[in-house]
């Protein structure tokens, strides 16, 4: 067996193929680096706080690999697939859009802004892309929408515009919409920063919920430092694009090592 | 001086040129240019550079230069086509262009977030135009579409240059028959008005219809 070429795969360490794995990742925007070659994994089931002061690349880090960002450099996999470029021969290539497309459908992504669909009822929202992505029957969509729409404690609302609705309710809805593509991984980005105060806690409930009752892989950017703390497995604290400190949360929330992770804790708590 | 006699012979022969052509023009020219103008204003966006170009250059061409010109051209290029089919034509592909740049508009009112989650549910592009962009975007571009509309039946009487009989060529005719142009024309005006105006109203009616 030849060892000397990069297999076109990613390396594996113990435990398998992880859900999500950034090998080297480079995202520049114009003349700035953002993410200068980033490298972490995230394994199956696994829920990751990414925390770290502004403009530290959170946001692109979630963008990235909902591939609302093209990537400068390096590679995602996702399970081991590669995500928007593979290395063929030990060449980097860029995947054609029907291949993104395949690996992308095992991700979710709730947005600050919620950004539903205005011209289309709740009930319209959730199920779009399962009949339209997944092929599913209209009555199964439906019935799965209501289901999930039940779960978020929106059943009464599955007619109505998103104009009509809250800020928190809009968020719970996008909730629903996310989970009716059965995600296997799932990016929360900010997900309450854009509620008023009141409306936080339900968003946050339907987000535990999600949390306690599925294995889905979850990467999520909050200022909740008490929901980061009950769903997630670890934190990991960012600057300028790299991570100086990681762990589990109560180690990283209580008792950091690094100065900075002190600093910023201090601020935000 | 102003004689009713004319006035009220004018109103049947200048009703039925507005019928028969103007209006006829009218409604087809504008669902051609409506339906033109969104196939251009997505290509724009949505085809390669290399492609887009040469479409940005015709539409160009074609909405800076003047319309009697095409119409000229066009007709004296096919002489197999009527007259009528002419008229239709150049007048659609002409304010396609128009509305092509409302439509273009429209679409980047809608905000980043929305194409956004239709790529996040990794809806393929067609549904994410035909049932999240165009819904939204079509809301926002049709009160302009209609003052297109209106802008084009106003041009109709460019019609004469290749001797398409409308309404105002017919009101000219019936004024030099009876050597008074006064009332054929007012006639004409009224009818210009009288079509433009509930056009109009009708216009943000429907609008309003579609707002949610
Ligand atoms: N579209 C863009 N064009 C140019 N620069 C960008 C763009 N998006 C992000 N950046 C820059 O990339 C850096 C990282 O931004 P990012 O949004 O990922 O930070 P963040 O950690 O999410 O910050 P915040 O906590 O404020 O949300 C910032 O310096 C930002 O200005
Ligand atoms: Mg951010």
């Amino acid at each position: 067996m030849p060892t000397d070429q990069t297999p076109d795969t990613p390396a594996q360490g113990n435990g398998g193929v992880p859900r999500v794995q950034f090998e080297d990742v480079v995202k520049r925007f114009g003349s700035t680096t953002v993410l200068d070659n980033l490298n972490f994994t995230v394994g199956h089931g696994e829920r990751v706080t990414l925390i770290g002061p502004s403009g530290s690349g959170k946001t692109t880090i979630l963008r990235l690999l909902m591939t609302l960002e093209h990537l400068t450099d390096g590679y995602i996999w996702v399970d081991g697939d590669p995500l928007t470029h593979a290395r063929q021969d030990g060449k980097r290539v860029e995947l054609r859009s029907k291949q993104i497309a395949q690996v992308r459908k095992r991700i979710g992504m709730v947005f600050q802004q919620f950004n539903l669909f205005p011209n289309m009822t709740v009930v319209d929202n959730v199920i779009e892309a399962p009949i339209h992505v997944l092929g599913q029957s209209k009555e199964q969509a439906r019935e799965n929408a209501l289901s999930l729409l039940d779960k978020v404690g929106l059943s009464h609302r599955v007619d109505a515009h998103p104009s009509q609705l809250s800020g928190g309710q809009q968020q719970r809805v996008a909730i629903a919409r996310a989970m009716a593509m059965d995600p296997e991984i799932l990016l929360l980005d900010e997900v309450t920063s854009a509620l008023d105060p009141e409306l936080v806690g339900d968003v946050l409930a339907v987000l535990k919920d999600v949390a306690a009752s599925t294995d889905i892989t979850m990467l999520i950017v909050t200022h909740e430092m008490q929901f980061a703390r009950d769903v997630s497995d670890r934190v990991m604290m960012f600057d300028s694009g790299h991570i100086i400190e990681e762990g589990h949360p109560d180690k990283i929330f209580s008792d950091p090592d690094h100065e900075r992770t002190q600093k910023f804790l201090q601020a935000v708590i | 001086m102003w004689d009713n006699q004319l006035f009220l012979e004018s109103i049947p022969i200048l009703l039925e040129a507005f019928l028969k052509i103007t209006l006829v023009v009218t409604v087809l020219s504008s669902i051609l240019a409506a339906l033109l103008g969104l196939v251009w204003a997505i290509g724009l966006r949505e085809l390669p550079g290399w492609a887009a170009a040469p479409l940005r250059f015709v539409l160009d061409f074609i909405r800076m230069t003047p319309l009697p010109v095409h119409l000229l051209v066009i007709y004296y290029a096919f002489n197999n086509l009527s007259a009528m089919t002419v008229g239709v034509l150049v007048f659609g592909v002409h304010y396609s262009t128009y509305m092509a740049e409302s439509y273009r508009a429209g679409i980047e009112s809608i905000r980043k977030g929305q194409w956004e989650a239709a790529t996040a549910l990794s809806l393929p592009a067609s549904r994410t135009w035909r049932a999240v962009i165009l819904p939204q975007a079509i809301r926002n571009t049709l009160p302009s579409l209609g003052n297109w509309a209106i802008a084009m039946f106003k041009d109709t009487p460019f019609l004469i240059f290749i001797s398409v009989p409308e309404m105002v060529t017919k009101a000219r005719e019936f004024g030099g028959q009876n050597f008074s142009y006064v009332e054929s024309m007012t006639v004409a005006g009224v009818l210009f008005l009288v079509a433009s105006y509930p056009t109009a109203v009708l216009m943000r009616k429907l609008e309003k219809k579609l707002a949610y």
